[in-house]
């Protein structure tokens, strides 16, 4: 059985995804929610048969696919991986979770589209196939593309579609960039350790860079490629907000842990450096904006912009404390963001308005809200004994590192996103009584838990974050050598 | 060669038929001809015979084009029932010139002699010029006719220039003695393979030779539409792909610029201009005229992989092709127009309709676990393999625009809302092309293998 938790991990929503897709009635969300929690208990049952201190895959599963062209469908979880599996089967009940209380227009083909998603996160986070990374990269892509579309809001065909071509179009360059190293593995294979062989010259490894991180810039995004995410995060309905910030963001970040840093060392050599002032430039110019923003919505997603710099920053850091704080940075930061993702969702549910200057004096209202929230805005801005205070020094730390004036340029930025998030707190909870916030009722129901949920894991985080840590520990170091033998 | 004259025959029977107005019968028997033709091929297979002192030649190549050929043909009739009878009072007339059509396309996959290529590509165009003009009232319907027939016998009288200037140089037609002379007279050699060449892109719609293909898609009947884009246009390339991979691959292919440059005017007038279009079938016909320049790219780097990734092609793209096509004659049929807005909401009115246009179009699109990714894939793979980085790069950037313009549609399907909420009735063997296609469709993106190494 467990041989096989890697797979069964991989298509087990994709049953539930076909079953909910024929389901109707009411049902239909409780059946979605148990397929995600069996999901969970699964990745559960593998954590306790987790080996800690072997830095390769475990739990492989390898079978032909495509013959001739060697391609298989290979799956395994190194910690890595495994660390992101849990985040994905975390998260996904807590979203579906959080959506209980809403009316959907044909809840079926949401949910099963929301199951179906899960199945290409989970085959990103553990392919050990390049082709199958491709195949599950887009399939996590086409059904947040559909629920963004047909749930979303205001002006949705034209954001959405956006977002589509944009991503798209990136991924089109990773493709070709798979099939050029494809070509040159000696046993023209598609698998992973075949192409941590494969030894090209520095020009060729120079575009080979750019053509996978365009895809991974746009994806997470970085800075130029953000373009599309403020817009897809206001307007998509608020689970496929989630999916996209908690989850999905994470897909580019951990593509260029697992496939361009060590598949690319010498593109990474020239490149690095560029990579490191752009996702930066991300982190500065993404907290300005969020600074002017009324819109609540929108100020989380630029705050997304600047954390998920921050995390790319430590990345090309390339040191232990950067690809660790990056690791345990994206689970906080997947957490928090849905968090706060969800508490937006239940004032604009209640008001109708997502703008700070309508909003204000929620806090009397509404005290378990407010402090739920506080807590997990406190995680998001990185307080110490927060799960965002870790991830963040790290961060720091390996930046500081590589060059000092870099840090002080993200560091301060990091101050000033603590002002904007905690200014808009401050706000709509304590301010003045807005005029949609007039009535408010507090959190009930399954909001209630899914709110405990998530601050339970931001204190728990924050006091033991090493359980996340050495999760990842030997396979983060294991890659680092791998990269630094390639780059001699 | 039998299924040659099967295929004829039952064309001849078919005629009389309709003289006999027997209409029942019409489409039975040319389905059971053509079946009958896709068995006397399998039982070629391998065999390699050559018939007339090798005028005809049915290598395996041939083969598997051949049945690709009859296939689409068959699930293209199978969806005409009560069509061609709502356009026309002489149905038989229809079948009995796809017929004839075939057995040129099928000719022309087969070739060995010049002259066979030759009258394979004649039978196949006349067949073409008759059915693009064969709404004898519709102006749009003539001028189509017209502007194919004029332009398409200047071509033909280009390709015999390039044949007669290759004979002057090696002194024969047969492919493979003209492979072993070819260098013994360069001018007038490769004077002769530009004016082949250059009848060959018209054949096959590739700028700058594509004027005819948007008007003359648009003008003919919307299944004889499908039945250009799909079996001509396979028969093109195949024949296409079978005289230079033969003839003329012992030579430095000095004539690689100019398909390259071809490459690059085709992908990009055909996407963007598709980009533009407000009419489904117009959009069609545009990125038709695309998909030719992805297969041109497999021709201009001639290599062992190029038979493999033309088939491929070939398969995904006229599999899709006959459904989306098939979605459009019912929309059509039903609302009166295929223009974009005519798409709007089927979705929800039709939801089996709107899924097997989605699928057709993914895969014509390229999106991965559709047929028409492996396609893709393979021409891709071929000129990543040949160092072609530039014109990948060209050829992803439009294969983004064709994602584009797909997905227009199956935006138009899903998120916009339709004025009529009546759903449209399908007649059984219509469901069963279209659900077939979808089927092959995907199984062909999971498992591709099936047809990837049988070349």
């Amino acid at each position: 059985m467990i041989n096989y938790i890697t797979v069964l991990l991989v298509l087990f929503p994709l049953l539930g995804s076909v079953i909910v897709a024929f389901t109707r009635g009411e049902q239909v969300k409780k059946i979605a929610l148990g397929f995600s929690l069996i999901e969970l208990a699964m990745a559960v049952f593998a954590w306790t048969k987790f080996d800690y201190t072997n830095p390769d895959s475990q739990f492989i599963y390898n079978q032909p696919w495509i013959e001739s062209l060697g391609i298989h469908f290979k799956v395994g979880m190194d910690g890595i991986s495994f660390l992101l599996v849990l985040l994905t089967t975390v998260l996904v009940p807590l979203i579906i979770l959080s959506s209980f209380r809403k009316e959907f227009r044909k809840p079926h083909a949401l949910y099963a589209l929301v199951l179906f998603m899960q199945t290409g996160l989970i085959g990103v986070f553990t392919s050990l196939d390049a082709f199958l990374f491709y195949v599950a990269w887009e399939a996590a892509l086409i059904p947040i593309y559909f629920i963004s579309a047909i749930w979303g809001g205001e002006d949705r065909i034209r954001v959405t579609f956006k977002f589509f071509v944009y991503t798209m179009f990136g991924s089109l360059f990773m493709l070709i960039g798979i099939i050029y190293l494809f070509i040159q593995t000696p046993g023209h294979s598609f698998d992973i350790n075949q192409f941590y062989q494969v030894a090209l010259d520095k020009g060729t490894q120079s575009w080979l860079f750019w053509c996978f991180f365009l895809a991974f810039a746009i994806k997470m995004p970085v800075f130029p490629f953000h373009t599309w995410q403020p817009d897809t995060y206001t307007t998509a309905p608020t689970v496929g907000t989630m999916l996209l910030s908690g989850i999905m963001l994470k897909m580019g970040i951990y593509g260029v842990i697992r496939w361009l840093l060590p598949v690319l060392p010498l593109g990474l050599m020239q490149w690095g450096q560029t990579a490191l002032i752009l996702s930066i430039i991300g982190v500065v110019y993404a907290s300005i904006i969020a600074f002017t923003q009324k819109d609540i919505k929108r100020l989380i997603a630029y705050s997304s912009i600047a954390h998920v710099g921050l995390i790319s920053a430590g990345i090309f850091a390339l040191n232990v404390q950067g690809m660790q704080g990056a690791m345990i940075q994206m689970i906080s930061h997947g957490i928090n963001v849905v968090g706060l993702f969800f508490v937006i969702e239940i004032i604009f549910d209640r008001t109708k308005a997502r703008e700070s200057y309508l909003l204000g004096g929620i806090a009397a209202k509404a005290p378990i809200l407010a402090a739920t929230f506080l807590i997990i805005l406190l995680g998001a801005v990185a307080l110490p004994l927060t799960n965002g205070f870790v991830g963040e020094f790290l961060l720091l730390n390996s930046i500081y590192e590589y060059g000092v004036w870099y840090a002080i340029v993200a560091g301060l930025t990091i101050i000033f996103g603590a002002v904007y998030m905690l200014r808009m707190y401050g706000t709509v909870m304590f301010g003045k009584e807005g005029m949609a916030s007039s009535t408010f009722a507090d959190v009930i129901g399954t909001e209630k838990l899914v709110l405990f949920v998530i601050c339970a894991m931001v204190i728990f985080f924050g006091f033991k974050p090493q359980y996340l840590l050495h999760i990842s520990e030997a396979s983060v170091n294991n890659l680092l050598e791998i990269i630094k033998l390639k780059m001699q | 060669m039998t299924s040659i004259i099967i295929i004829a025959i039952t064309a001849i029977v078919v005629l009389y038929l309709g003289l006999y107005k027997v209409k029942g019968a019409l489409l039975p028997v040319s389905v059971l001809g053509l079946l009958g033709a896709e068995a006397s091929l399998v039982c070629g297979w391998d065999k390699n015979i050559s018939y007339f002192n090798e005028m005809l030649v049915f290598n395996n190549y041939a083969i598997a084009f051949s049945i690709l050929l009859i296939a689409t043909t068959i699930l293209i009739f199978l969806m005409s029932g009560n069509y061609f009878e709502k356009i026309s009072s002489n149905v038989a007339e229809y079948y009995t010139i796809l017929l004839f059509a075939l057995t040129g396309g099928i000719t022309m996959v087969s070739f060995q002699n010049m002259t066979m290529l030759f009258i394979g590509i004649e039978i196949l165009s006349v067949s073409m010029y008759i059915m693009a003009g064969i709404k004898k009232n519709d102006t749009s319907s003539n001028e189509a006719a017209l502007k194919y027939f004029l332009m398409g016998s200047f071509a033909t009288g280009i390709l015999l220039f390039g044949i007669a200037l290759i004979y002057g140089a090696t002194g024969s037609f047969n492919l493979t003695e003209i492979a072993g002379k070819a260098s013994e007279q360069p001018f007038l050699f490769y004077t002769g393979v530009i004016f082949m060449l250059i009848a060959m892109t018209f054949k096959v719609g590739a700028a700058p030779f594509h004027f005819w293909t948007p008007d003359v898609y648009q003008g003919a009947p919307t299944l004889v539409t499908s039945y250009m884009s799909t079996v001509v246009k396979t028969a093109g390339f195949a024949a296409f792909l079978r005289l230079f991979g033969s003839a003329f691959s012992s030579v430095p292919p000095i004539w690689t610029v100019t398909i390259a440059a071809m490459v690059v005017i085709t992908l990009l007038i055909g996407n963007i201009t598709a980009a533009f279009q407000q009419n489904v079938k117009r959009m069609l016909a545009y990125s038709s005229i695309s998909h030719a320049g992805y297969m041109l790219i497999a021709i201009l780097l001639l290599g062992q992989a190029s038979p493999n990734a033309i088939l491929i092609y070939s398969v995904a793209y006229s599999i899709a092709s006959v459904a989306s096509f098939g979605v459009i004659v019912a929309v059509k049929e039903h609302k009166g127009s295929d223009d974009l807005s005519a798409f709007n909401g089927l979705g929800r009115t039709n939801p089996v309709l709107a899924f097997v246009m989605t699928v057709a179009l993914c895969s014509l699109g390229g999106i991965p676990l559709t047929a028409g990714f492996f396609g893709k894939f393979y021409i891709f793979g071929v000129a990543i393999a040949a160092n072609y980085t530039w014109l990948i790069a060209i050829a992803v950037l439009m294969a983004a625009v064709g994602i584009y313009y797909y997905f227009k549609v199956i935006i138009a399907m899903y998120l916009r809302d339709s004025e009529s909420g009546e759903s449209i009735q399908l007649n059984g063997s219509y469901q069963f092309v279209l659900i077939f296609c979808v089927l092959v469709t995907i199984l062909l993106g999971i498992a591709p293998s099936l047809i990837t190494n049988i070349l």
